[in-house]
């Protein structure tokens, strides 16, 4: 199974964009695997929106679904 | 009736910058009757591309009081009240208590969890915008039912403050000036809104704008019940929270203009760091200095142990954490405030 992932802010210059990730099941699996690739990604504070939700905890990811990575910005 | 209320209507806008700047103008043309504005801050010239209010006349003025006249000379039958002080713990709940919406236009975290915390404590709904770049945010919190149960606040977004250095935000500048107009505008839109109770209102939800690609993505936000617990309980609670680093710092640095700066760099036993990261434009060669990055400064930093450090950054901001960090009781610290933005050094 492969999902895409859809970032911004910080992230998205992180990742250059979309990606994709094979075989994850859950969010916990999910940034796991994000760590492993962009180390940097230790050190950003971000929330997780599963299918347009923002999520909490471990959330069970399927074949189908969005995932968006959000971290936070300030500028005004 | 939909005039009649917004001429009833108290609405607090907190920074009058990039955001700020299209809100006020917008809320005052469409008769919002009490507007009041927020922001210690000067103008100048390097802002000027998106902080629409004001002209190369007003470089160094009060954008408090520039951008309340400039409304009074827009609708002249409304009250606009300029209050040129920085918003924190002492007196944000007086200040907030006296609207019945708040809009944030700031631009850094501890004034956002400020306000937010603030929102909450009080019940009052607040219009949040945010840029980074090419991205916008937009998201109303705290709406409180007539059940007393409110909507998701920042906190259920985002539940902690983020370290300044953690995210980069001296590139405002950098962004085009029509990114901050079109979420400013937005968020005066939602206001209008809530106030003549009209349309479907951005509650827990937040929307994200992309002006490159133009694409316009809505997350769904659900209040969630640990989120109280990360908020100040009472009044007494909230003026005790340090949500300002730079509070506690005002003794062990100072903010220096250009001038001061470049006078500081000619004293003896001195050090001038860049602590923007490698590969950030422009390099500069105008004057001598090192280039430590915020990501690395912890790791390098106990090793600078000259009596003056001088220390810049893009915009300022950043800088201001390497200043704090760097300071250690027996040196002398200082900032250049605005960072070499500010003064157009581009060499």
């Amino acid at each position: 199974m492969q999902v895409t992932i859809i970032t911004f802010g910080q992230i998205a210059e992180l990742f250059c964009g979309k990606i994709t990730l094979e075989n994850v099941h859950d969010t916990d699996s999910l940034q796991q695997r994000l760590v492993e690739q962009y180390p940097a990604l230790v050190n950003i504070k971000y929330a997780i929106a599963v299918d347009k939700k923002l999520v909490s905890g471990n959330v069970a990811i399927s074949e189908t679904s969005s995932i968006a990575l959000l971290p936070p910005f300030s500028g005004g | 009736m939909a005039q009649q209320k917004l001429l009833q209507a108290k609405v607090l806008v907190v920074g009058a910058g990039g955001l700020g700047c299209p809100a006020l103008q917008y809320l005052a043309a469409a008769g919002v009757g009490n507007i009041g504005i927020v922001d210690d801050d000067r103008v100048s010239l390097s802002n000027l591309h998106r902080q629409v209010l004001y002209s190369t006349n007003d470089v160094d003025l009060p954008k408090a009081a520039m951008a309340a006249g400039v409304l009074l000379v827009l609708n002249p039958t409304i009250t606009v009240n300029a209050f040129p002080i920085r918003l924190d713990t002492s007196n944000a709940l007086e200040l907030i208590g006296n609207y019945d919406v708040v809009i944030d236009g700031t631009d850094n975290f501890a004034s956002r969890y400020l306000i937010n915390d603030a929102c909450v404590l009080l019940k009052k709904p607040l219009i949040y915008g945010s840029i980074y770049q090419f991205e916008g945010q937009v998201a109303v919190f705290n709406i409180v039912d007539e059940n007393e149960v409110a909507s998701a606040n920042y906190r259920d977004l985002f539940p902690q403050q983020p370290d300044n250095n953690e995210v980069p935000n001296c590139s405002e500048a950098g962004v085009i000036g029509v990114l901050p107009g079109i979420i400013g505008t937005m968020m005066a839109n939602e206001c209008i809104k809530l106030i003549t109770g009209i349309g479907s209102l951005l509650v827990n939800k937040l929307l994200i704008y992309n002006t490159l690609s133009n694409q316009i993505c809505e997350l769904d936000i659900m209040p969630k019940e640990e989120t109280i617990q990360l908020i100040p309980a009472n009044e007494e609670a909230f003026k005790a929270t340090q949500y300002s680093f730079s509070c506690e710092a005002e003794h062990s640095f100072k903010n220096v203009g250009i001038k001061d700066f470049l006078t500081l760099m000619q004293e003896e036993d001195t050090i001038v760091i860049d602590v923007r990261e490698i590969g950030e434009k422009p390099i500069i060669t105008s004057f001598e200095h090192i280039n430590i990055p915020m990501s690395v400064l912890k790791e390098q930093g106990q090793r600078i142990g000259q009596k003056n450090v001088l220390v810049f950054c893009h915009a300022g901001i950043r800088s201001v954490d390497a200043a704090l960090y760097l300071s250690n009781g027996k040196n002398k610290v200082y900032n250049l405030k605005g960072g070499i933005v500010r003064y157009n050094i581009n060499k």
